[in-house]
């Protein structure tokens, strides 16, 4: 009954989803406001419709009835509730249909309030965006349906369909196969969500993009709109990113939080473009420049979102992450095709009107330091395509099958990674259209000085390794420059305004939040770039069979195998878990409990690491599962990890200052100030 | 005969050090985990997907492992015991493909993108320094322009005062 109204519910969506583009194209052409409404009204309800679907597949799921395929495939009756909830998303079918109704609920969210200053791109933003939700939902009904159930014929045999066909018996097995035990994590629940928003929420800055192209629109209001859903989507996909970075590091037991798989480098290809345009869009706000550009971004960003998609669930990349192979392939490449050919056409005939000559001052310019400063970012989002293809395109070519693996990656963009962070760290001092760089120079010359000092004292303490020191020197410039530049406008502000320092900070924050929060950004990212540099340069291991009351050293630690308890839990699994001591110069610091959990259902066996967690460091604890383990004698990896922790506490202030940058100005406060008009 | 019997014992000898070496190597202890590790971690498995062999789970892999194991043990070089699972398996074990034919794209490829790019921004910039440069919207983060900043700040305080 409830797969019946769900799918019903589907169809009606994919119906209305046909109805919004007739009416959004025809009143776009006609500009009739009439045919527009009802475009706008009958693009909002796909969003409810599409809710009351998604409940239907919820509710299979933590009843449990396994006769529906996705259920049995997904869910076992001993999961707890986050997991059979998280399901929706674990398999193709049902993240597929969450795919259709995020892209719905930012449909909705765009549409819900009327835009009155782009009210003439609003039928264009109705049609692109139903487009998109009608292909998936096409997908969803036709392809990967979640409603399909279990039937038994005559001949015994199991047959999948959506309705009971003739002469059958509907089949409903015990228990489901659940879901892989890898996935069986709290970072699993919320990492994939965060994931898809982000990729979704592109539909909206794309929609946008075609919508002032097809009316020709060149001035920078609609860019404004733009920034804040890329804004948007964007700091989801950050949060989702590090996410499955954490995921990573908590749940797999390498050591690591990154591993340039395929499709994990596929996530961060969109995620290098939009963060490019949330740059240039910049230059068009305040310099009339980059218009070409920042269309082109979006177009990409976008294309990029889907090409992804369509890697990860075609079965085409080798990934851990990859679903099984699918008949959607080439569905998914002529839906890319078409909206490539569409958006290049576009883009072509209005080619003239959006000619805007790039003027400079000097190559130390603000304008000058944004070419840069994208031009490094499309070049690492070409390394990472480039890393991808290649596999497919030997394949094709040569018949070899090839890997490219992470030395690929670290070779070829880590130096450019440090670029973009020295850039960074230098445009906020830059000014725009500025002739020379000795005004760059007279900002920079102190926080440079002050800079230098990092590495001189990491030189002292013993600290080798150039490529490290320049990493770190870069990191600590851009906190440099962003802290410096920071300190002295609430120096003059406090000074100006006769109010203590700390209220100055707050109240020129709140003042100017699309400024600030950047900075507060930059300063998440250099932290983050810290616990990169900590793991990626400074990282030791050791792996080695020990008996009980033996030890392993590493980095100044001495871990000691205590002995490991074995026990049986009620939702299927047998846990195996080994007590380490820990001791650092003669003092006992920590007990860790790395164990080993063995999932009879699925027939698998997962390692989930002992960690001790420091400001300074990470000790990393894992079972080695392919050996025996028992209370006499153990295999422990061991994994020291320097400054990691920095990594997930820089993503918290780049959330953080996102969030600020996003946070609606008060248009009563703060007018157009020389401020607001120029160090964006 | 005595001078014999120690030449036949001496030879004897040999013969059994020459023939029993490679066996007593075979189980040389100072072949650590770490040491396998090493080479285990350039190499990916050749059944699953995208995992690098040393932290691979599987039993396969685990015998990969013993097998460089093995090879170390019996003086195999780095270089060797790559080759050797690049032509057993086929290249997709090697985490970066050799520098051979098709694949020297991937090596000159980003290099050459990075290049151009660059050639591009500076061609631009050069272009846009001759173009007129309109007079810049604001100057540099300068003293001065903190100055009317906060005079601007000022005057919005006095504002929200009054209302």
């Amino acid at each position: 009954m409830i797969a019946n109204i769900g799918f019903g519910l589907l169809i009606i969506s994919l119906t209305v989803s046909v109805v919004a583009i007739i009416l959004a194209i025809y009143g776009g052409v006609t500009k009739s406001a009439v045919m527009v409404e009802s475009s706008r009204r009958a693009s909002l309800i796909t969003f409810p419709l599409l809710s009351l679907a998604l409940i239907g597949l919820i509710i299979l799921l933590i009843t449990d009835r396994f006769e529906y395929v996705y259920v049995y495939q997904t869910s076992d009756a001993l999961m707890p509730l986050y997991l059979k909830i998280a399901a929706v998303w674990g398999g193709q079918e049902g993240s597929l249909l969450f795919w259709c109704w995020l892209l719905s609920g930012f449909s909705f969210a765009t549409l819900i309030k009327k835009d009155k200053t782009n009210s003439d791109l609003i039928p264009w933003v109705i049609a692109v965006t139903s487009f998109v939700t009608l292909f998936f939902l096409y997908l969803v009904l036709f392809f990967e349906n979640p409603f399909f159930r279990f039937f038994v014929d005559m001949q015994g045999e199991v047959i999948k369909s959506l309705f009971q066909p003739l002469y059958t018996l509907q089949a409903t097995p015990d228990q489901g196969l659940g879901m892989n035990p890898l996935l069986r994590h709290i970072g699993m629940v919320v990492h994939p969500p965060m994931l898809y928003i982000g990729f979704t929420g592109f539909v909206i800055p794309y929609a946008y993009a075609i919508a002032a192209l097809i009316e020709g629109r060149i001035d920078s209001e609609w860019i404004k709109i733009t920034r804040k859903w890329t804004l948007i989507a964007w700091v989801f996909l950050t949060i989702g990113l590090v996410l499955g970075s954490r995921w990573a590091y908590d749940v797999l037991g390498w050591g690591g939080y990154w591993a340039w798989d395929p499709v994990e480098t596929s996530a961060l290809m969109p995620w290098l473009t939009g963060t490019a345009f949330l740059h240039s869009n910049t230059g068009q706000q305040k310099r009339g420049i980059f218009k070409h550009w920042n269309v082109s971004l979006i177009i990409l960003t976008f294309c990029l979102v889907i090409l992804g998609t369509f890697l990860t669930r075609s079965g085409m990349l080798s990934s851990v992450h990859a679903f099984s192979e699918s008949e959607i392939a080439p569905l998914f490449f002529g839906f890319i095709a078409i909206m490539l050919i569409a958006s290049a056409v576009l883009l072509g005939w209005r080619w003239n009107l959006l000619r805007s000559d790039f003027s400079t001052g000097s190559f130390f310019s603000r304008e000058s330091l944004y070419l840069f400063n994208n031009l490094i970012f499309i070049s690492i989002f070409l390394i990472c395509l480039v890393g991808i293809l290649f596999p497919i395109f030997s394949e094709l070519v040569t018949g070899q099958q090839i890997t490219v693996g992470p030395p690929f990656y670290e070779k070829a963009a880590g130096p450019l990674f440090a670029l973009l962070l020295l850039i960074m760290g230098v445009v906020p001092l830059s000014g725009w259209s500025v002739k020379s760089g000795k005004s760059l120079g007279r900002q920079l010359w102190k926080p440079f000085l002050v800079s230098l000092l990092l590495p001189l004292v990491l030189i002292i303490s013993g600290v080798r390794g150039w490529f490290a020191l320049l990493g770190l020197w870069v990191v600590f410039l851009s906190v440099c420059t962003t802290l410096y530049d920071y300190a002295r406008s609430i120096i003059l502000h406090s000074k100006r305004l006769k109010i203590s320092p700390w209220r100055s900070s707050v109240r020129m924050t709140l003042n100017n939040r699309r400024r600030y929060g950047g900075y507060i950004v930059h300063l998440g990212v250099a932290l983050m770039g810290l616990g990169i540099i900590g793991i990626e340069f400074f990282q030791t291991q050791t792996q080695a069979l020990v008996r009980q009351d033996e030890s392993i050293e590493i980095a100044g630690y001495t871990l000691t195998y205590r002995g490991l308890t074995i026990e049986e839990t009620t939702d299927g699994r047998e846990v195996a878990v080994a007590d380490v001591q820990v001791v650092k110069d003669g003092r006992e610091i920590a007990a860790l409990h790395p164990a080993r959990e063995y999932f009879y259902v699925s027939d698998q066996a997962v390692t989930r690491p002992g960690v001790r967690s420091t400001l300074a460091d990470d000790l990393y604890v894992v079972l080695a599962d392919w050996l025996p383990v028992t209370s006499e004698g153990a295999t422990f990896k061991v994994y020291h990890n320097p400054l990691v922790k920095w990594l997930w506490i820089g993503t918290f202030v780049l959330v953080f200052g996102t969030l600020l940058a996003l946070f609606p100005t008060d248009a009563r406060r703060v007018k157009d100030t020389s401020l607001a008009k120029g160090v964006e | 005969m005595t001078e014999r019997i120690r030449l036949t014992a001496l030879i004897t000898f040999c013969m059994i050090l020459l023939f029993t070496a490679p066996v007593l190597a075979q189980d040389d202890p100072t072949v650590t985990d770490d040491q396998v590790n090493e080479i285990a971690s350039q190499l990916y498995c050749p059944i699953c997907e995208n995992v690098p062999l040393d932290v691979c789970p599987s039993q396969a892999c685990a015998d990969w492992r013993e097998l460089i194991r093995e090879y170390l043990s019996q003086g195999w070089t780095e270089d060797q015991i790559k080759a050797y699972f690049a032509e057993q398996y086929g290249w997709n074990v090697l985490s970066v493909p050799p520098r051979s034919g098709l694949n020297w794209l991937i090596y000159a490829g980003p290099p050459a993108i990075f290049v151009g790019g660059a050639a591009i921004a500076v061609f631009l910039i050069m272009k846009g320094k001759k173009e007129k440069t309109p007079a810049p919207a604001i100057a540099p983060m300068t003293a001065e322009l903190l100055e009317i900043v906060e005079k601007d700040l000022a005057s919005e305080d006095k504002d929200d005062t009054r209302t």
